[in-house]
């Protein structure tokens, strides 16, 4: 699976400001941008983290 | 009236015993991503719950759904493999194997880890344009345990049925939870690294040199074709008839993994509102943030990644129409999609849409496993 980017998404308030906890992670796998939710069950985030913690892929935070 | 006159005790009976197969889309009837893609990537999908998984092949792997059947088994399609350049030669890790996860809560009716496992039996019409001995496999992804069975296909080019029986397995309890359980593996082709060890056709901790019976010479031949439909998984030492399901009952089963707005038969990219979701940004025009609520037609397994398309077919983008509602609209990125679960999404952030403006998009929504 070739993640070329992950940045996480935060909600924007009244004002257009990042606000709360992240939402979740946007990614461009193969080329498509996706929105990968922060559940463990879901495959995309598993193999998200699992490249993190192989230090294979950086999350950008929020901006 | 004796209870026997309106029992059945026949395997043939399929009213009696509906529900028995544990794969989803064994009939390839769903393709909701498309019937055909030239070079298809390790690890996806095209016919709905089938995944290809390949490592080091020379080639490129093409799948295509083709109505080349079985005679006269009431199969409408089947799903094609082949290769657009032949290998040069086999190396140790070179492989290719069509896949499908069960989810584990799905499984827990067989009873493994336990004294009173049940044994599963396989059937399935295949065809191939190399006469070889072929792999099936069972993992069990909990506990990385695997039993694997040989079939031999007897004539090339010629459509043949098997089955094959796999014991239950006393070790290695399922979790009850929507994780990958068993991992069901018909190997095309593999090189030594799968193949040079004792082949494990009892259940064991999985050894990955032997996984595979034998190199088949699939991956080395010229042109290979293998052609695969009526797969069925289920409980007993018997293969009963197919379980042929409703389009309807499958496309929801395979929906709990991956669905779209796009209508059947529709490609991801193509330019259409049809099925697309229609809203307006009614908030504060600063914020770009947009409502709306998506539901999805059945429960899926999990929060599912989300990727929304412009009208043109622009992955990460959304149409924003003004407030005109003609033409292709403006495409707009998507910087943030809120509140993903398992039953839809709602609210999101499109950069660059103005107050009052008409937003539409498409989206996929995938929690393969």
């Amino acid at each position: 699976m070739i993640i070329t980017s992950a940045k996480y998404t935060k909600a924007h308030d009244s004002e257009g400001s990042l606000t709360g906890d992240n939402l979740g992670i946007v990614i461009v796998l193969n080329g498509v941008t996706s929105h990968v939710p922060l559940d463990p069950a879901n495959t995309h985030y598993a193999e998200i983290m699992r490249q993190v913690n192989a230090g294979t892929l950086t999350i950008q935070e929020a901006d | 009236m004796a209870l026997s006159k309106i029992q059945s005790n026949s395997y043939e009976d399929t009213a009696v015993h509906g529900q028995r197969n544990l794969i989803i889309n064994g009939a390839m009837q769903v393709w909701q991503r498309g019937t055909m893609v030239d070079t298809a990537s390790s690890g996806s999908y095209l016919c709905d719950r089938w995944r290809i998984g390949h490592g080091g092949t020379d080639g490129n792997v093409d799948i295509d759904r083709s109505t080349d059947v079985p005679s006269g088994k009431g199969f409408a399609y089947s799903q094609k493999i082949s290769m657009d350049a032949s290998e040069t030669s086999l190396d140790a890790n070179d492989n290719l194997a069509l896949r499908q996860r069960i989810e584990a809560q799905n499984l827990q009716h067989l009873a493994k880890g336990t004294s009173d496992a049940l044994r599963v039996t396989a059937s399935f019409w295949v065809k191939s344009s190399v006469a070889s001995t072929y792999t099936l496999e069972i993992k069990d992804h909990d506990n990385t345990r695997n039993i694997s069975a040989s079939y031999t296909i007897n004539a090339t080019n010629t459509w043949e049925y098997k089955t094959l029986t796999f014991a239950g397995d006393t070790s290695g309890v399922l979790n009850n939870d929507n994780g990958t359980g068993f991992e069901f593996i018909f190997w095309l082709d593999a090189g030594t690294a799968f193949t040079s060890g004792t082949f494990s056709t009892a259940w064991q901790a999985q050894t990955e040199s032997e996984r595979v019976h034998s190199t088949t010479g699939w991956l080395e031949s010229t042109s290979p074709e293998f052609y695969i439909t009526g797969v069925q998984l289920e409980v007993g030492d018997t293969a009963t008839t197919f379980e042929h399901r409703s389009f309807g009952d499958e496309l929801a089963r395979c929906q709990r993994y991956y669905c779209r707005s796009y209508n059947i038969g529709t490609d991801i990219g193509t330019n259409t509102l049809d099925g697309s979701v229609t809203t307006r940004q009614g908030g504060t025009p600063s914020t770009n943030n947009v409502a709306f609520n998506v539901d999805f037609p059945v429960t899926m397994r999990a929060a599912p990644t989300i990727t929304l398309y412009a009208k043109d077919g622009t992955s990460g983008k959304v149409s924003d129409f003004g407030t005109s509602y003609s033409g292709d609209g403006t495409d707009r990125a998507v910087s943030a999609v809120n509140a993903i679960g398992m039953r839809g999404f709602g609210g999101g952030n499109f950069t660059g849409v103005s107050e009052n403006d008409i937003v539409v998009f498409h989206y996929e929504a995938s929690s393969e496993l």
